[in-house]
């Protein structure tokens, strides 16, 4: 059985017929020529796949494209342009968070994903009593990165410079949002996402 | 993988009566577990009904105070909600304990019901296992048997169930509502997933066609305190080795001290008016821990008392060849998970 499916990928609206048991993956790298989110165990065990998939971070090889029409999707590449790279992205350059790179686009997914959800308040597995007490918001500390980024291996090992990536774009996004609060009508010089910032129409 | 018919939902009654009516239809949720499943050639359903469309994603109060979680709501959302992090914390830790974030961004809470188990042996399709392919025989029995049962196993399967999500669920006396072709029905959670006796293959009590719609939490006490413990390989982004979850509810003997006169007396110990205990990744079920619970309804919440009452439970525990340190894991969780939770109230009630 075969489907039509339109979908949004970084701010371009892209159609394809696929069987019905084509992943979003797949259709993006194999049918739309996106190569940016990256076939790795293709079980939704090591997060080279990770997407943001209507503004949340999400696995792409576990997904039906047919189940997603219409969906919005933004990929490491369609974060950004050269020249003008999103915190996250320099903050990878910075730190030399990769070694290899294979990773990397999946890894930069989910750090813009959980840093929004954090921004958002969600609580993780080690936030201290869930959050609840605290209404200063999510800490990211070490722990807290090391827990939100679980779910996206490195075979490399370059974790200890992706935690100091994401340590410094955490510092920027809440130094942003400082700025942001203190001067509310200038929120897009201070240049970070904000929780539930849709990236869709970023690349221009 | 198999090619298949896929069909988007409108409402619940025309999702039911499609699957339903196709022996070899499957729902889809997030799809995280049953994708991967029909990729690995354990299952190749020929129609694929996808509910996320319908409208069963809300986190409802009810106003008997009860709170009604709809099936497709995902589980970060769930595990995010206020009104579960402050009356369930055993819910939100349960499932923020599971997968990744980008998993818990897709996965369902009915479909974390219906996820199946992650036994190797299982996922393997080149090795024989009852239940994926029944009569064929269980691998495990002679295997690696780390990951495996050690309470209500058959002599057909050993496997456990993987979800944290249910273990907490099981604690706070869910209830399942489910919708088949023959009406709505409620299976309390404790009784919707099966031991596996000699079928295996029926991982849960659900009929062809039947569809998860919500799951429902009773109030709990206004001083029952809950909370979620895993103990896995890793610190993160592991299956359970053993987890507990446990719902405390105490009685804090009155300070007999003399106001003004002297410094207080320091009370003595507590009493468990109340006591639900569930473990996870020791049988083919949340395992509801009733003979602790009952060992230790009205004793003091001491210890001792904790100890006894998880050896209490795990008398009848039949271990394999890789799995016997799960007797004493599980005994220590268990003590460790009430000793916190009695202290943690303990010092709440003082500050009264």
């Amino acid at each position: 059985m075969e489907a039509n499916v339109t979908l949004h990928v970084d701010g371009e609206e892209r159609s394809a017929v696929v069987e019905t048991r084509t992943t979003l993956l797949d259709l993006l790298r194999d049918k739309l020529g996106v190569s940016s989110p990256k076939k790795g165990c293709d079980h939704g065990q090591c997060g080279a796949c990770t997407v943001l998939l209507n503004g949340r971070r999400a696995t792409t090889c576990l997904a039906f494209a047919v189940a997603h029409e219409g969906a919005s999707i933004t990929t490491a590449d369609g974060l950004a342009d050269v020249g003008d790279l999103h915190p996250v992205q320099q903050a990878f350059l910075d730190q030399d968070g990769f070694q290899c790179g294979y990773c990397t686009p999946g890894q930069i997914c989910s750090a813009v994903g959980m840093l929004d959800e954090a921004a958002a308040g969600q609580p993780s597995h080690v936030t201290p009593n869930g959050g609840v007490s605290d209404p200063t918001g999510i800490k990211l500390t070490d722990a807290e990165i090391r827990e939100r980024m679980s779910g996206n291996l490195c075979r490399c090992g370059a974790y200890v410079n992706i935690v100091a990536a994401i340590r410094q774009a955490a510092g920027a996004q809440a130094a942003g949002a400082q700025a942001a609060g203190t001067a509310a009508d200038d929120t897009q010089a201070a240049g970070t996402p904000t929780a539930g910032t849709d990236y869709s129409g970023d690349r221009s | 993988m198999i090619p298949f018919d896929y069909r988007r939902a409108i409402d619940v009654d025309s999702a039911v009566a499609a699957a339903t009516a196709n022996p070899r239809a499957a729902y889809l949720g997030g799809g995280t577990n049953v994708v991967d499943h029909m990729k690995l050639g354990i299952t190749g359903p020929g129609m694929l009904v996808d509910i996320t469309g319908l409208p069963l994603d809300e986190i409802k109060e009810l106003p008997d105070g009860r709170l009604r979680i709809g099936a497709t709501v995902r589980n970060s959302d769930l595990a995010a909600d206020p009104l579960i992090r402050r009356r369930y914390p055993v819910l939100s830790q349960a499932l923020l304990a599971g997968a990744s974030g980008q998993l818990r961004n897709l996965a369902t809470t009915g479909g974390n019901l219906l996820q199946r188990t992650r036994c190797v042996y299982f996922q393997n399709v080149t090795t024989p296992c009852n239940k994926r392919e029944p009569g064929s025989g269980c691998s495990a029995l002679e295997g690696y048997t780390r990951y495996h049962a050690i309470l209500g196993a058959s002599a057909d399967c050993v496997a456990v169930h993987p979800s944290d999500m249910a273990v907490a669920m099981a604690a706070l006396d869910a209830v399942v509502v489910v919708t088949g072709v023959h009406g709505e029905r409620s299976i309390p959670l404790r009784d919707f997933h099966r031991l596996p006796g000699r079928e295996p293959e029926r991982d849960t009590v659900l009929d062809h066609g039947e569809l998860i719609i919500a799951v429902e939490l009773p109030a709990l006490p206004a001083r029952a305190r809950s909370s979620y413990r895993k103990v896995r390989d890793r610190a993160s982004y592991a299956f359970a080795l053993v987890s507990v979850a446990a719902v405390l509810e105490l009685e804090i003997p009155e300070n007999r001290g003399t106001v003004g006169a002297h410094p207080a007396q320091p009370p003595g110990p507590a009493l468990i008016k109340d006591i639900r205990l569930a473990l996870g990744g020791v049988a083919h079920k949340p395992w509801r821990a009733s003979r602790a619970e009952e060992f230790l309804r009205g004793k003091e919440a001491v210890e001792e008392n904790f100890r006894r009452a998880a050896e209490e439970e795990l008398d009848s525990a039949a271990t394999l060849r890789d799995n016997a340190f799960k007797v004493p894991m599980s005994r220590n969780t268990i003590v460790a998970v009430l000793r916190d939770l009695t202290a943690a109230q303990a010092g709440k009630e003082q500050q009264r």
